[in-house]
């Protein structure tokens, strides 16, 4: 086993020390070491990633003296990897790009927590992403609850307290559902670990009496991750969590938190269940109806909302709808489809809160957009990086978000039942994004009777944006060969 | 269904505490009982659990005179399980409880539909 | 019916405008006969009767989606292996391993405490960093923006001699049991929660006999997150080694000692001593948050 292999667990675990030592430290130390460790964990994935994309295989690594079904273990293979990657790099840019933000949201006092918090959200998001065992996810999924819920709460006024509780009661709805489903299964197969829930799972399927209870339960799953991610039914919890919190935690919570139960969820379909049972699962009609409605009525919330914040929260839940579409058809091209899409999502929609977040500074905090106007000419990086954000939101080529609608239709080709409901879903939602991403964009460059004096963003605020419209502008370019490493790593997930 | 319904009597209760307890938390207006919904359905998982470790006519899982049989014990996992979930579910409903109790000194009340009414006033403003 | 019939036929010829005769509530409405238009209808119905309306709504809801959950579990229940049968799934070669060797290779008597904190400790190095979160989140919320210590102590209880005289002579067992609890985790029932949760209810009972102002002399803000903090470090890094030096096959070199002596089985003593101290502080702290908004 090479040294690399060690990696995973080193994020993991320096995350989780971090976390507990920022309780001890100052603000200001607090959020050197959260740089520190999120750099070093970040050059660990990148590192893991090429050797990876030179070698892909699949390791697995024991967390302790017992191998497989007796002792904890975790899985990795270029997929993992990439993931892994994509949530450091957008976790610690979205961090530096808010630092101004979170040191003047939240009281001097409690600065140190809120990093606390981050750095434990980022562990749990390591270890859902990594982990080959189902009790070990539900443990991890409520470390990731309750310190997504504590980054939303730092704010600490009364519409953020508000946004929390409902959030808090939505994802222990869907914990508690999860949980359940677990030991289920657990009762069923008497095991824990995915790779051995596979074999006897497949022998109950073959055996044609537990279609029943195997469906329920899978069903009890997505629907208890389908909460826990603002898929359609479930996502009136969204908009008031993400626009109300801080910058740096609306794009945290956006990119990455509701990502990591998706990956779960994927890793469920594809490594404990198959494709040969998804494919005869009832269950993913119901999450691809969801899907869809999601991805239509997601933009039309977006269209109705004049907060610029909220607007862009409504955007995420068309784009989870995107997401869940690509899962439940079932094929190999339909969970690639979903994977790059997330990638692509976590990339851009961080940038586009930071940008909002920037503009909103420049114009005194005010957030609707009778009071943005013009507020790109006070903010160019922000508004610069709004616009590449939006473009790639709506699809327009040479932009990441094109590569992701591209595939999601080139996946609906392999399912010929779902096929015309994707593609006049997809045009449908796009001509919808177009609409309000473009009012959105003529707002914030209207000159008619504006201040336009330049506003002075702190050093750390141009670097994180830099940053971002950077990756997002190679990752347009450049998207085919992330689609390579996910088919290469589909394999050995 | 299946044949195995009123066997697994301590499964359906569970099964029907857990109902109980979702609603509770989904639906139910006032906040603390949403919390008492959450600890209902938590312990009905831990009921479950309990009741998959049992096995007619065997012992806890504690090691006594050096007999270290499969016969002579319990199924020691689900006892684990239990333990883990219970610190969860403790912390959670700690976590729910202090937001509930700084809503309640923001708003004057326990009702989710009021808090909500009002912090969207608040946010129009 | 005649009536319903009417308003659709007024409705059809286009009389949006609709007479309300409020005679069952004269007093809100002092003008019986009042035009309203249909949205200023909607606002007076929103006002008065939307709330019993939802509320109605509510209680169908809920009735249709708990019996409709409880169905759906119940369908799965019916297919599940039968209780307390030694040939069900559950009691596989897993069971079966933790069982046989767990005293050979964990050296604890009790089986679930080496389950837990040897075989499968991942999981329960996440179950401490669950509480910590909880009890940072707590903090984060419930901490008072300034220090009084004039108004805490108004609110300190008094000192009540009943529930001071007990205390006297309860605390100290409980403590000692509570520390007992721990330090047999491994070789009879307990460990570090339970001991844990033993021994910060004493904490607590001690705050609430004598005062705030004593119990502050021995535990403070600092004190508290020091020993966390010390714990939760101690624990990852006992718990780092051991996955590292699993992972890579290498011996990890901690003696198990003779199995039902209080110094045995490697390092589950330590680690249920660390989540000892985590749990009763973090139950300690939930507590002094809860009633003065700092510890």
């Amino acid at each position: 086993m090479p040294f690399l292999a060690n990696f995973p667990f080193f994020c993991i675990f320096i995350m989780m020390a971090s976390g507990v030592t920022s309780s001890m430290l100052s603000g200001k130390n607090a959020f050197r070491l959260n740089v520190i460790a999120l750099s070093a964990c970040l050059a660990m994935s990148l590192s893991l990633l090429f050797y990876m994309i030179g070698q892909p295989q699949r390791i697995t690594y024991m967390m302790g003296h017992f191998p497989a079904p007796w002792g904890n273990e975790i899985r990795f293979g270029p997929v993992e990897a990439l993931i892994a990657s994509v949530f450091s790099f957008v976790m610690l840019t979205s961090l530096v790009a808010g630092k101004g933000d979170i040191f003047s949201d939240i009281a001097s006092r409690n600065v140190n927590l809120f990093y606390v918090m981050i750095n434990l959200l980022m562990a749990s998001l390591y270890a859902l992403v990594y982990t080959n065992d189902l009790f070990t996810a539900y443990v991890f999924v409520e470390i990731n609850t309750l310190s997504a819920c504590a980054v939303v709460m730092a704010k600490e006024n009364g519409q953020t307290i508000s946004a929390t509780i409902r959030y808090l009661i939505m994802s222990l709805l869907g914990s508690g559902m999860f949980l359940l489903s677990i030991i289920l299964i657990y009762d069923l197969t008497g095991h824990l670990l995915m790779v051995n829930i596979r074999e006897s799972m497949a022998r109950l399927w073959a055996d044609g009496r537990y279609r029943l209870p195997i469906t329920i339960i899978v069903g009890l799953m997505s629907v208890g991750m389908a909460m826990k991610s603002a898929l359609f039914p479930f996502h009136t919890w969204l908009s008031p969590a993400h626009g109300s919190a801080t910058t740096a935690s609306s794009s945290v919570l956006s990119g990455l938190v509701l990502k990591g139960y998706i990956i779960l969820l994927i890793k469920v379909y594809y490594r404990v269940l198959g494709l040969e049972i998804v494919a005869d699962l009832k269950v993913l009609n119901v999450l691809f109806v969801c899907g869809l409605l999601g991805m239509i009525i997601g933009s039309l919330d977006a269209i109705g909302e004049d907060h610029i914040k909220r607007m862009i929260a409504y955007s995420s839940v068309a784009q989870m709808g995107y997401i869940y579409v690509g899962i439940s058809l079932g094929t190999s091209a339909g969970f690639l489809a979903a994977i790059f899409h997330i990638i692509v999502h976590a990339m851009t929609k961080p940038m586009l809160f930071s940008a909002a977040g920037g503009m909103a500074d420049a114009s005194g905090h005010k957030y609707h957009f009778d009071e943005l106007k013009g507020a790109a000419y006070r903010n160019p990086i922000a508004g610069v990086a709004f616009i590449i954000g939006s473009l790639s939101m709506i699809g327009i080529p040479f932009f990441a978000g094109f590569g992701a609608k591209f595939y999601l239709s080139l996946a609906a080709m392999t399912n010929p039942g779902k096929m015309w409901f994707v593609l006049f879903a997809l045009a449908v939602s796009t001509v919808l994004n177009a609409v309000y991403y473009i009012r959105a964009i003529g707002m914030i460059y209207s000159k008619k009777d504006v201040d336009v004096t330049r506003h002075k963003n702190p050093l750390s605020y141009n670097i994180g944006m830099g940053v971002f419209i950077v990756a997002n502008v190679m990752l347009g370019l450049f998207y085919q060969n992330i689609v390579d490493i996910i088919q290469t790593g589909l394999k050995f997930l | 269904m299946g044949p195995n319904l009123l066997s697994n009597y301590f499964e359906t209760a569970s099964m029907i505490l857990f109902g109980i307890g979702f609603t509770t938390l989904f639906l139910q207006p006032n906040l603390i009982k949403k919390v008492i919904g959450l600890n209902i359905m938590d312990s009905a998982v831990y009921l479950f659990l309990a009741a998959k470790g049992y096995i007619d006519g065997r012992l806890a899982p504690i090691v006594v005179n050096g007999v270290t049989d499969m016969e002579a014990y319990i199924n020691p996992i689900p006892s684990g399980l239990v333990l883990t979930g219970i610190v969860v579910s403790v912390s959670v409903t700690a976590v729910s409880l202090s937001l509930i109790q700084k809503l309640y000194k923001e708003y004057h009340t326990l009702d989710m539909d009021e808090i909500l009414t009002k912090a969207n006033k608040e946010a129009e403003r | 019916m005649s009536r319903i019939k009417d308003a659709l036929k007024k409705f059809a010829d286009g009389d949006f405008i609709i007479t309300t005769k409020r005679k069952k509530n004269p007093r809100r409405r002092p003008s019986t006969h009042h035009e309203a238009t249909l949205k200023e209808r909607y606002v007076v119905w929103h006002e008065e009767k939307a709330r019993s309306f939802f509320k109605g709504m509510y209680i169908s809801a809920s009735v249709f989606v708990c019996l409709t959950l409880i169905g759906i579990l119940l369908i799965t229940v019916s297919f599940l292996p039968p209780f307390g049968n030694p040939s069900n799934p559950v009691n596989n070669e897993v069971s079966e391993r933790y069982i046989e060797k767990g005293l050979e290779e964990t050296g604890a008597v009790n089986i679930v405490s080496g389950m837990i904190l040897d075989y499968r400790a991942f999981d329960t190095f996440g179950e401490s960093h669950v509480l910590f979160t909880a009890a940072t989140g707590v903090m984060l919320l419930m901490r008072k923006k300034k220090k009084g210590k004039e108004e805490t102590d108004k609110f300190s209880p008094r000192r009540d001699p009943i529930v001071k005289n007990v205390a006297k002579y309860i605390i100290p067992f409980l403590l000692v049991f509570g520390i007992y609890i721990v330090l047999n985790g491994h070789i009879s029932p307990g460990g570090g929660f339970s001991g844990g949760a033993i021994m910060g209810a004493s904490l607590i009972l001690y705050s609430s006999a004598y005062g705030y102002r004593k119990i502050n002399k021995i535990i403070t803000e600092k004190f508290v997150k020091r020993v966390t903090f010390v714990s939760l470090l101690f624990y990852a890094c006992a718990k780092g080694y051991s996955f590292f030096t699993g992972a890579n096959h290498l011996p990890s070199g901690i003696p198990l000692g003779e199995p039902g002596a209080i110094l045995s089985s490697g390092l589950i003593l330590p680690l249920n001593i660390c989540v000892g101290l985590i749990v009763t502080c973090t139950m300690y702290s939930f507590y002094s948050l809860f009633t003065k908004g700092e510890i």
